[in-house]
């Protein structure tokens, strides 16, 4: 087979075709299955009816023997002649012989050429009279010395055996045929039905390689394996052009949103340039360029980050992370600001907590929704931070009183550079719960975000792997003993709102 | 550049500014292939009143940092000729302890853990600003000066006891919360020297990341409000646009 390339022409080859290949390796196999039974069942029904003729033979020998005892040769004469007689209707065969050979009874004509086998048994050939149909045949016979002298052959001629074995290697003939017939018929129609299942598999790849990205394979529904690797393959393609439609969008935003501040950038050094200045102004256009510039390079990090995180590179270097640590970590560092804004930073229930992950994405993730609450709580608003167990899954939850997402805006803002119309005027790149979403996907988990009545809990829910799951149970254990089951979190909920069972920082 | 080595500094213009400090000037090598970076580089040192020498190529780096006397080299990781970690390696395979400070595009935890587990003694990630670059420079220079030895640090009349953990201004005690007392141990050990907001994160804080606000102002502010108020003169001063640094002002 040549190698599947695009300039393959579009329908495949019947006879190239592997299932068809199967298919007459399968049918040659099978027929000589059935080419050696049939030879058997030949071989055995054939020596069956030669045991039938040799039996009937010994018995009539033994007749007539026991005639010429009692009645002399004269007497085995007449019997002799009496059976030739009703022979007509039978096939035996019989001859009285001098000791010279010459006949004296029985109708064969002559005593045959062939030697006997020691046991007297000879098989010659025998030619019928035109009266009885003529042709050529076997005759099959005993040959008996009598005291007197004289010779007696007692056979058949074995034209029903040749008629059974006849009948017999004609069956087989036909059944053979018939078996490779529809063998070759159905190998062909089985051959060409998955066929053309492939080739709609490879019609398909045709033309996303020709950049349809749209198509879909089709599926029958019949829920085959065929089925299963159209599935497969239409999963694949969504998510690519999922990853493509991404690719594509970032591309649009950092055009629209980059071009924006450099246009700015680049504006305020020509208008610096072409005014006459002092020193302190030229200075001071420079520093507001650096910052500019500054925060450019935050959002290209931040971009940067977010690509890094989504290619899943840094899951080499995956290590064990204590969560609570990181929590009371970013805590302790957000403290101050959140005061400083007039915010009570609060810690809710935390967990003792172990996953395999990037501390310094995780840390940065929390910081990002830590960063979003304070920016968005109005001044004495509480923010609480809670690290629990959700079934098998780490739940790391902010939840601010602050303005919210509208329920509808929620997936939209995880997207890049999605920024809320009513967020404009705060600063920010707008990439702050998109890196957060790609942490999460990352680590194999999700970033959700909910109603907190009023405000937002923005939770990471962070699967946990077997070895924390093992230090946890035993925590676990401990503390079902103190707490009764129904004040445990339900899976669908995790994080605590500020209003009920966080505690304000103490002395951090 | 018309050759791979160009002296960026000559010694007449090197002298015509003393350098910050009054400290002795300091010879820089800078192993970096690209021109315009190379350039920019040497230039802003020499600003800061160093002495740069550029190369352009990875061997060409590794005879000059091995044949001469440098107080500190800037290596990239990406060169012609020799990566910049096997430079550095083969630079620690000779025995020389001269402080490096990789500058690399490849800026993920792994990068930067694997430049300084071959031998670099800091990593900073392009883009980068030149104020963090001097500051980070600036440290490694000083590093050698016999760092962890001391038991009590003093910057003017603010001194820090490392074994009781006690911190006296004047002679008065200062209760600070353990990681004020961190992030102020880190401030005295570089004491005079300029560090930026990243260098406190990554070694107060222990994490690398990209803060969206100033989070480190406040705890500065906090610091400030405990050991410069009520205080003369204020030892904790903001560089604008780079950092912090711990002095007793000229």
């Amino acid at each position: 087979m040549s190698s599947v390339s695009p300039t393959d022409p579009p329908q495949t080859s019947l006879l190239r075709s592997r299932i068809f290949r199967l298919t007459l390796i399968y049918l040659c196999l099978f027929s000589a299955v059935v080419l050696g039974l049939v030879g058997f069942i030949y071989w055995s029904a054939t020596a069956s009816v030669t045991r039938q003729i040799d039996k009937t033979i010994d018995a009539e020998i033994r007749g007539l023997a026991e005639q010429y005892r009692e009645r002399g040769t004269v007497g085995l004469i007449q019997v002799i002649q009496q059976r030739v007689g009703a022979a007509g209707a039978t096939p035996g065969l019989y001859l009285l012989t001098d000791r010279n050979l010459a006949p004296l009874a029985g109708n064969l004509s002559r005593w045959p050429d062939v030697a006997p086998d020691p046991d007297g048994w000879v098989t010659f050939p025998l030619e019928f009279p035109e009266s009885e149909g003529g042709g050529l045949n076997f005759g099959r016979g005993r040959v008996f010395e009598l005291s007197g002298g004289l010779y007696l052959l007692v056979g058949h001629d074995v034209r029903e055996r040749t008629r059974i074995a006849a009948m017999i290697r004609e069956t087989l003939a036909w059944g053979l045929l018939a078996i490779i017939g529809l063998s070759l018929v159905g190998g062909l129609l089985m051959s060409r039905s998955l066929l053309r299942r492939i080739d709609r598999v490879n019609a398909t790849s045709r033309d996303i390689m020709a950049g349809d990205l749209s198509q879909r394979v089709p599926v029958t529904g019949r829920g085959d394996e065929f089925d299963q690797l159209a599935g497969n393959l239409n999963a694949m393609l969504d998510r690519i052009e999922r990853l493509l439609a991404g690719m594509k969008q970032v591309s649009d935003n950092i055009a629209h949103d980059l071009r924006s501040p450099l246009t700015r950038l680049r504006s305020r050094l020509e208008v610096t340039l072409m005014e006459r200045h002092d020193e302190a102004a030229y200075r001071e256009a420079i520093e507001r360029t650096i910052a500019e510039a500054d925060g450019l390079l935050k959002t290209f990090n931040a971009l940067l980050s977010i690509a890094r995180a989504e290619s899943g590179a840094p899951r080499q270097g995956f290590a064990p992370v204590d969560l609570a640590a990181v929590v009371r970590d970013v805590a302790e560092l957000y403290e101050p600001l959140a005061e400083e804004r007039g915010l009570t930073l609060g810690l809710g229930e935390i967990a003792p907590l172990t996953i395999v992950g990037d501390r310094h994405l995780l840390f940065q993730g929390l910081v990002n929704l830590l960063d979003n609450a304070i920016k968005f709580s109005p001044a004495g608003g509480q923010i609480a931070l809670s690290l629990t167990r959700s079934g098998d899954r780490a739940c790391l939850a902010v939840a601010d009183g602050g303005a919210g997402i509208p329920e509808a805006a929620r997936a939209q803002v995880r997207d890049r550079f999605v920024r809320l119309e009513s967020s404009r005027s705060t600063p920010g790149s707008g990439l702050g719960l998109s890196l957060v979403a790609a942490v999460a996907r990352l680590h194999d988990g999700v970033l959700r975000l909910e109603d907190n009545a009023p405000g937002l809990r923005a939770a990471l829910l962070l699967p946990l792997g077997k070895r924390s799951a093992l230090v946890e149970s035993a925590a676990a254990a401990s503390r079902a003993a103190v707490r009764p089951e129904q004040d445990r979190p339900s899976p669908d909920y995790c994080g605590t709102k500020p209003a009920a069972g966080s505690k304000p920082l103490a002395g951090v | 550049m018309e050759t791979d080595i160009e002296r960026q500094a000559p010694a007449r213009p090197a002298l015509s500014r003393p350098p910050r400090d009054g400290r002795r000037l300091m010879r820089i090598l800078v192993v970096e292939d690209d021109a315009e970076t190379a350039r920019f580089i040497a230039k802003g040192l020499q600003e800061a009143g160093h002495v740069a020498d550029v190369v352009t190529d990875g061997r060409q780096g590794l005879v000059r940092a091995v044949g001469e006397d440098y107080d500190a080299a800037i290596v990239d990781r990406m060169l012609p000729g020799l990566d910049g970690l096997s430079v550095v390696e083969t630079l620690r395979g000779t025995g020389k302890d001269l402080p490096v400070l990789f500058l690399s595009a490849m800026g993920s935890v792994e990068d930067r853990v694997q430049g300084l587990r071959r031998g670099g003694d800091d990593y900073l990630t392009k883009p980068f600003a030149f104020s963090e670059l001097l500051a980070r420079l600036e440290v490694l220079l000083r590093r050698r000066g016999g760092e962890g030895v001391e038991t009590v640090l003093r910057t003017g009349d603010l001194e820090m006891d490392l074994l009781a953990r006690r911190v006296k201004r004047a002679g008065q005690a200062i209760e600070l919360q353990p990681r004020e007392f961190r992030l102020l141990e880190y401030l005295m050990r570089h004491a005079g020297q300029v560090v930026t907001r990243t260098m406190l994160l990554e070694s107060v804080w222990g994490y690398h990341f990209d803060p969206q606000t100033n989070v480190i102002d406040v705890h500065i502010s906090r610091l400030r409000q405990k050991i410069d108020r009520g205080f003369e003169p204020a030892l904790l001063q903001t560089v604008r646009g780079t950092g912090y640094v711990l002095r007793v002002p000229d």
